[in-house]
């Protein structure tokens, strides 16, 4: 199945975080793949367990452990890989932006000192050559180089952000994920961090994306496919036009049909919502996890619904998709 | 109810500047010259982005902040220097604020029923069928009281903390609501249940509210006037519709070429940077003859260039 132009391949992933209480299963037999120049965009809501999905690939610490299944990078299981063995390909070949990252940096050092001090951890001499090729990155994110010799705390949250992407991608990652990078920013900087990712990768800087994110509009903008989870599982997977203007599964429904969109008032059309919240993961059973708020509820639903493809690389998990019928002809 | 009644609550030139250090003083303009209205019945929204002023306003009108000039009219009576604890209270009774984390604005300690008996020995001691009120409140806003009260926040979902502090002011049966990025915290599905509500209860109860948000897909959804804020400044008001359909301000003209649309996607060969609008806007009040504010269509109201003195408070700040 894996074909040259595969960067990541996930099969049947399972990473649960093992509590007192029991196990809480926030990444549930998931199976995707990301190819060399997609923009894979990972969309849910808060708990379903898109964050988990990023640091199960970049780090499994306890509580979170690694079940079954396996997240090949470029033939690489990263579910064996020791610790050693991983770091050697973070930054170089997988590398993230963490959520709030733009929070986290050092208020003593200056961000020049911050990014020789991280280059030298992964055994790279921060040299003249180095710091050239650090300034030219600075025009690509539109910033003056001048921001080197600044503070994190002279700069404004836009601006700290696109710091952040330039260091995560300093190194050319084959795939860099993206986790809640505009959650923190108001909507210009938004459309311009958003842009800039999409702009990393066409310009090769880095090969591929998973761009995770609770707003599936921003997603919709540059993402070429995306999975959307569902309480740690696939509901439903596939090209973004797809996703967006002809939803199969009934959640990816329900989450179009809540979004507010300008020429919509709420005196011409009522959106609705999704009635109740999603379950709690703990120790959860069989069974399809949406059918408590599904309105298309039925008896099969009380087992786990297999993985189909309707159409290729579009995947669903749904006992009654079909019978929901689709906008186009299959 | 959707006809423009008389304002409840008038805003005149207010202005608020902030000082900070103790020697050389700084001076921050939060808020500047900022005029509006607030009607029964009727959803305002005000618009802007992070350190535009947008909750300085809302803390002016609640009374947590003293503008540095400028004047607020609660039913045409001036209450912009009103002190003492008992005219405050006088006032909450009637505007009421919610803000955007509903789990810090519960006592972690507190089971709910216990917040609502505070309610009643601060604002009704006279009420004498408590329990009815508090369950009928909690049912307008689709809750059931028989599992909510007797519960802790921790046990409580975001929207529900957040529908109980509302809740908490239809009791008081207020006439002004501020909500102040009330669902940035909550999840797509669960934020239109609450932003629903606050309409429905606006019509049926003719209530004033003020929604402060920085998504301009919701304040369309949700408001009958808009308000956008930009560096303190308001730089564009009017109908929704009409702000919306018929941008004017460049700074409103670029936040909505910035927002994420399902239907079209962003053209990404023009080349988008935040950081010029500072100078477009600058030269958009140069270029201008005007003054001031323009109506440039009916209801519709833009702010054309800054005053002479663009921060007229700061010199009467220092003078005092």
């Amino acid at each position: 199945m894996a074909d040259n132009g595969t960067v990541l391949e996930v099969k049947d992933l399972k990473t649960y975080y093992r509590v007192m209480k029991g196990d809480v299963k926030a990444v549930d037999n998931l199976n995707f793949t990301v190819r060399r120049g997609e923009i894979l965009g990972v969309v849910g809501e808060s708990g379903c367990g898109k964050s988990t999905l990023a640091y199960s690939l970049i780090s499994l610490k306890k509580p979170l452990q690694h079940i079954s299944g396996e997240a090949n990078l470029l033939g690489q299981d990263l579910m064996q890989l020791s610790g050693r063995e991983k770091r050697k390909l973070k930054l170089k070949n997988i590398s993230i932006i963490p959520q709030y990252a733009l929070d986290a940096f050092s208020p003593t050092k200056k961000i020049k000192t911050f990014i020789k001090d991280l280059v030298k951890q992964h055994g790279r001499r921060a040299d003249k050559k180095f710091m050239d090729k650090v300034r030219e990155r600075f025009k690509i994110v539109n910033l003056s180089p001048s921001v080197l010799d600044r503070y994190s705390m002279e700069l404004s949250g836009g601006m700290k952000q696109r710091v952040v992407m330039l260091i995560s991608s300093l190194l050319d990652p084959d795939l860099l994920i993206a986790d809640e990078i505009t959650s923190a920013l108001d909507v210009t900087s938004q459309r311009f961090v958003t842009t800039l990712l999409a702009d990393l990768r066409d310009e090769g800087i880095i090969g591929s994306a998973i761009f995770i994110t609770h707003d599936l509009a921003t997603l919709y903008q540059i993402a070429d496919r995306i999975l959307v989870m569902y309480a740690g599982r696939l509901a439903e997977l596939g090209a973004a036009d797809e996703i967006v203007h002809n939803p199969r599964h009934p959640y990816t429904r329900d989450l179009i049909n809540s979004l507010p969109r300008i020429g919509i008032q709420h005196k011409d059309e009522r959106l609705t919502g999704i009635k109740g919240t999603p379950p709690d993961l703990t120790d959860i059973g069989e069974g399809c996890r949406f059918r408590f708020r599904c309105q298309h509820r039925t008896v099969e639903c009380d087992s786990t619904p297999k993985m189909e493809e309707p159409r290729q690389r579009h995947y669903i998990r749904c006992w009654n998709y079909k019978s929901l019928g689709s906008d186009q002809n299959e | 109810m959707n006809e423009k009644n008389e304002a409840i609550l008038e805003a005149e030139r207010l202005t608020k500047i902030f000082s900070s250090g103790i020697i050389n003083k700084d001076y921050t303009v939060a808020v500047n010259n900022a005029s509006f209205a607030l009607y029964p019945g009727r959803v305002t929204s005000l618009v802007g982005e992070s350190g535009s002023g947008k909750t300085t306003i809302g803390r002016l009108i609640l009374k947590l902040i003293d503008p540095t000039s400028g004047t607020i009219f609660y039913r045409g009576e001036d209450i912009t220097n009103i002190q003492g604890r008992n005219s405050k209270k006088d006032y909450y009774r009637q505007v009421q604020g919610v803000f955007q984390d509903p789990f810090s604005s519960f006592n972690p300690l507190f089971k709910i029923n216990r917040v609502f008996e505070m309610l009643f020995r601060e604002f009704k001691p006279e009420a004498n069928n408590k329990k009815e009120l508090i369950c009928q409140s909690l049912e307008e806003v689709n809750l059931n009281p028989g599992r909510i009260l007797d519960k802790y926040p921790h046990q409580l979902s975001g929207g529900q903390l957040q529908r109980l502090l509302i809740a908490r002011a239809l009791l008081l049966d207020v006439e002004i609501l501020v909500a102040d990025e009330i669902i940035s915290m909550l999840d797509a599905s669960t934020r239109m249940g609450v932003l629903n509500l606050l309409v429905d209860i606006c019509r049926d109860k003719g209530l004033a509210i003020l929604f402060i948000t920085h998504d301009l897909n919701l304040g369309y959804y949700l408001s009958d006037d808009t308000l956008i804020l930009h560096e303190g400044n308001l730089v564009e008001r009017g109908a929704t519709t009409r702000v919306y359909e018929n941008p004017y301000h460049p700074y409103t003209q670029m936040l909505f070429e910035s927002v994420p649309d399902i239907e079209e996607k962003w053209d990404r060969s023009r080349e988008f940077i935040p950081e010029q609008i500072t100078e477009v806007v600058e030269e958009f009040y140069q270029n201008n003859q005007e003054e001031g504010y323009k109506e440039v269509e009916k209801n519709h109201y833009v702010l054309m260039s800054l005053p002479d003195n663009s921060s007229p408070g700061v010199t009467e700040y220092f003078q005092v």
